[in-house]
């Protein structure tokens, strides 16, 4: 997130789109309700589903999935039309600004419409709201980046926040919303295959230097694979033959599960690290048993940036050893001794390899003072509601990071599968309040799963009459990869076309029927959009489960 | 907001205009007892425990609901308001099931508390209890309104904070008691907020029953490990057992307030499914091994593949759920015996 949760409700106007926030980040779901009610805010949501925040949004606006970058190039082109664009910030502050109004003027409310099935008027109407707001923020998540286009989409969602100077001001920003506990931290810590820690690039002789001098061996400066790369190179001449997964499932959270699992059985050696035999873990060769959250010292980012202290609480089971103390001893064995006597010595050594942790140290995370990369300062502030805060709570106040921010306007792009006559709906994928990512730990408390027990599909009213499915009754649900077989819940929360399936449930695994085709630049997955058949199967009519979704 | 003047108890303090002489007397560390108030809630103003008497006043007032005004002469513990609060716990205990041997909440009970305070004995107002049945229909929530106070706490927090509104007040007099829409059975987020806000016996975590007395646990405070907001979490351990999970309101980004995974989803770490030894695949089946070998044979593998291979034969997946210690040392080794950047973890997915 460019801003932070302290400014969160001094936005005049939300936009959330790509995110069911009330489900998936709950306590920002929260806080954005909080400054709907009780601060009269005003709440934009651009979804193809109807969520929580619908219900309380002064605008739902649903496209069809996959088509973000025709809808926010044109709110911008609206914005542009309008006379609301900030003329001073454009000029100040950014590059670029010609060349991608040449782009986005294409894109009248009237071509917005034919793509993206959006009326023309709430286009307008919800451009002329985040346009004129005194300040506004832009909240996203995964529904906005898994997409073939999703680095596109997100390049014209910040295009609309530079439009509007709504950058670099407490209660404005592009904040994407960070979906697992520490998927920021790990990303500052460099496990990305082509930046060191801090983001820097390996591929520069200075950064290489960097860590060298630290860590005091060389270190390779040629960009690796990706996740989803290295996946598809498995079982191919010069891909990847050994691997050592830490705590991660992608039997699970990879596209394509049939395909992944040829990948992951063409291995001629694979080492999980992890707390449960997950699905991945029981095709593994070596599994090795970790720790989780409660038995160990540590820290995580969240999704603002905020470094916070993570404690021990109890000892792990067996001999399940702490995970710096396996990678640690592993290390040695291979050649390369480490040694740590605390993780707070790990972060003493991070930080000074990470520039973005310069000051982070546990000294002052210990005391509860909030603080937020980059922290290149020792010095502490004190918040209205009187938080103690280190570092940069709001990044871009005075110029972006590169300098001055670039527009960037692409051209809308269909997704890779879309609906026929074999396959006549679009499948969705996401997560639901209960469960949490691959489930191999919501699964296992007992409460949850008497909430949520079973997996199901969302889907619209209109199709089930006419495909003659009653709520409730078992359906096969079935892609050109695969099938899962699960209950529908016939709602009026996915647009008609569209399913949705949360893919929290191994039973039926979302991800057997979802698509392995990613985004060129980012390699991420289109989980948002894939096209699948529903058929019933027979089995008629299951016990009425009334908690499968959402309350009310 | 301008500044005035007020005396506590003969002492003299500055307050903002438009305060409440609780709120006063709390930022100047004067305790007031108080039930049915909480700051993040709106004013209630029902449980008349923190009468204050105010020079120039008739009768005692509500130092919850009362604003300071100019020169105000307040006094805390006079023996009116003393006897005031003791009849206003007399007529609350009148009325509240005295099984605090087997309440998850004795120990933390405010009724509790306040009972010891002012050497409650003997009742003058025994008569009929209230009868209303325990609800345990749904897995996360112990609903025991025989021990309801009626301080409204629950429905306000439901309501104003987490937007919700699945309890109100139904009924009258007598009568009067927390209900869903319709007295139907309660399904809603299950936050839990409505359990941090009780300050009796009557909202519990049904998961925590009987495991545990609050004097015998240890508090640990630390980071929510489920999405990435990043929720602060109280983890109350008894003998090496998470057994209930509350969260701190101070210096928190979440202000006391956590989802049903954050609250409720602690229990996987107990889990009888968890891996306790290191597993090497012998003819085809996992079994167990030492550290000692599984260590030695995963070294022994990689440095094998990466002599026949190259280098960019081998890969590491590290995990967006584990520390960044971890994933610092994760990356490192990679990088350093693996001799690859083909380095990266579910941050996509």
């Amino acid at each position: 997130m460019s801003n932070s949760l302290h400014d969160l409700d001094e936005a005049d106007v939300f936009l959330v789109t790509g995110s069911n926030t009330t489900e998936a980040h709950p306590i920002i779901g929260m806080q954005i309700w909080q400054a709907v009610r009780h601060k009269n805010k005003k709440l934009i949501v651009i979804d193809p589903r109807k969520i929580e925040l619908t219900k309380y949004a002064a605008m739902h606006l649903r496209q069809r999935p996959g088509t973000d970058v025709a809808v926010f190039n044109g709110l911008a082109r609206v914005i542009m039309e309008e006379g609301l664009a900030d003329l001073d910030f454009i000029k100040d502050r950014t590059e670029g600004f010609e060349e991608a109004k040449e782009v986005i003027m294409k894109y009248t409310p009237e071509v917005v419409e034919k793509i993206s099935g959006i009326p023309k008027e709430q286009l307008i109407e919800a451009a002329r709201i985040y346009g004129k707001a005194e300040r506004a923020s832009i909240y996203w998540a995964m529904g906005s980046t898994q997409h073939i286009n999703g680095v596109r989409g997100v390049h014209s969602i910040v295009n609309l926040a530079m439009l509007t100077g709504n950058i670099g001001k407490p209660g404005t920003g592009v904040n994407p919303l960070r979906g697992q506990n520490n998927v920021q931290g790990a990303c500052d810590m460099g496990c990305l295959p082509n930046q060191f820690p801090g983001y820097k690039p390996v591929n520069v002789p200075e950064n290489v230097e960097r860590v060298e001098k630290v860590w005091g061996v060389k270190v390779p400066a040629k960009p690796g694979l990706t996740l989803t790369e290295m996946v598809n190179s498995m079982g191919k001449e010069g891909g990847i033959k050994g691997l050592y997964i830490m705590g991660e499932n992608p039997m699970m959270s990879d596209p394509d599960l049939n395909h992944a699992k040829e990948s992951f059985d063409s291995l001629e050696f694979l080492v999980v690290q992890d707390i449960f035999l997950t699905e991945t873990a029981e095709l593994a060769h070596v599994v090795l048993p970790a720790t989780s959250f409660a038995e160990k010292e540590g820290t995580f980012t969240n999704t603002e940036r905020r470094i916070q202290r993570v404690k021990k609480a109890v000892n792990p089971p067996g001999e399940a050893w702490e995970d710096t103390k396996i990678i640690c001893a592993l290390s040695k064995e291979m050649g390369y001794p480490m040694e740590y006597p605390s993780a707070s010595k790990v972060m003493d050594e991070l930080a000074s390899v990470t520039p973005i942790y310069e000051c982070v140290s546990y000294e002052y995370l210990d005391k509860g003072i909030a603080v937020h990369w980059p922290c290149n300062s020792c010095s502490i502030d004190r918040t209205s509601c009187g938080t103690l805060i280190m570092g940069t709570p709001v990044l871009h106040e005075e110029k972006f990071t590169r300098g001055a921010g670039k527009f960037m306007a692409f051209e809308f792009q269909p997704s890779t599968e879309w609906p026929d006559d074999e396959y006549p709906l679009i499948l969705t994928t996401g997560r639901n309040l209960w469960h949490w990512h691959g489930g191999s730990q919501t699964r296992k408390v007992s409460s949850l799963n008497e909430r949520s027990p079973e997996p199901y599909m969302e889907l619209n009213a209109a199709d089930a009459k006419k495909m003659g499915i009653r709520d409730s009754e078992e359906v096969r649900v079935s892609s050109r990869r695969g099938e899962i077989t699960l209950k529908a819940v016939v709602s009026d929360r996915p647009t008609p076309g569209v399913v949705f399936i949360p893919w929290h449930y191994k039973e039926a695994a979302a991800n057997i029927l979802t698509i392995n085709a990613l985004d060129p630049q980012a390699k991420i997955p289109e989980y948002k959009v894939c096209s699948v058949k529903v058929e019933k199967t027979g089995g008629g009519q299951k016990e009425a489960n009334r908690y499968s979704h959402y309350p009310g | 907001m301008g500044k005035l003047n007020i005396k506590i108890n003969g002492k003299d303090f500055e307050a903002e205009e438009g305060s409440t002489i609780l709120d006063v007397a709390r930022a100047n560390g004067i305790h007031i007892p108080t039930l049915c108030h909480h700051p993040q809630l709106s004013i209630h103003g029902g449980c008349r425990i923190c009468m204050v008497e105010v020079k120039g006043l008739p009768k005692p007032v509500t130092s919850c609901t009362t604003p300071v005004t100019k020169d105000m002469d307040v006094q805390t513990d006079t023996p009116v308001v003393i006897k005031q609060r003791e009849t206003v716990l007399e007529l609350l205990l009148s009325d509240h099931p005295l099984e605090c041997p087997i309440c998850d909440a004795a120990g933390q009970c405010k009724l509790q508390d306040l009972t010891h305070e002012y050497k409650i004995k003997g009742n003058r107002f025994n008569g009929e209890k209230r009868k209303v049945p325990v609800e345990e229909v749904n897995p996360f929530i112990r609903r025991d309104y025989q021990r309801c106070i009626q301080c409204g706490r629950c429905t306000r927090v439901c309501d104003e904070v987490r937007g919700i509104g699945a309890i109100q007040f139904a009924n009258r007099g007598f009568n009067t008691k927390v209900s869903t829409a319709g007295d139907k059975v309660l399904d809603c987020i299950f936050c839990g907020s409505c359990i941090q806000q009780c300050p009796v016996g009557a909202l519990t975590e049904k998961p925590s029953k009987f495991k545990y007395r609050p004097w015998e646990t240890k508090q640990v405070e630390t980071t929510c490990g489920y999405c990435g907001v990043g929720c602060s979490l109280t983890l109350h351990v008894k003998k090496n057992e998470i057994v209930r999970v509350t969260s701190r309101e101070d210096g928190t980004l979440n202000k006391g307030n956590l989802c049903v995974k954050g609250r409720y989803g602690y229990e996987f770490v107990h889990s009888d499914k968890r891996l306790t030894k290191p597993l090497i695949r012998k003819n085809g089946v996992l079994t167990p091994s030492s550290w000692e070998e599984a260590l030695s044979y995963t070294a022994r593998k990689f440095k094998e593949i990466k002599q026949r291979y190259g280098p960019d034969s081998l890969g590491g997946f590290s995990s967006a759920k584990c520390t960044n210690e971890e994933n610092y040392l994760f990356q490192k080794f990679v990088r350093i015996n693996f001799e690859t950047n083909n380095l990266d973890h579910c941050a996509r997915l």
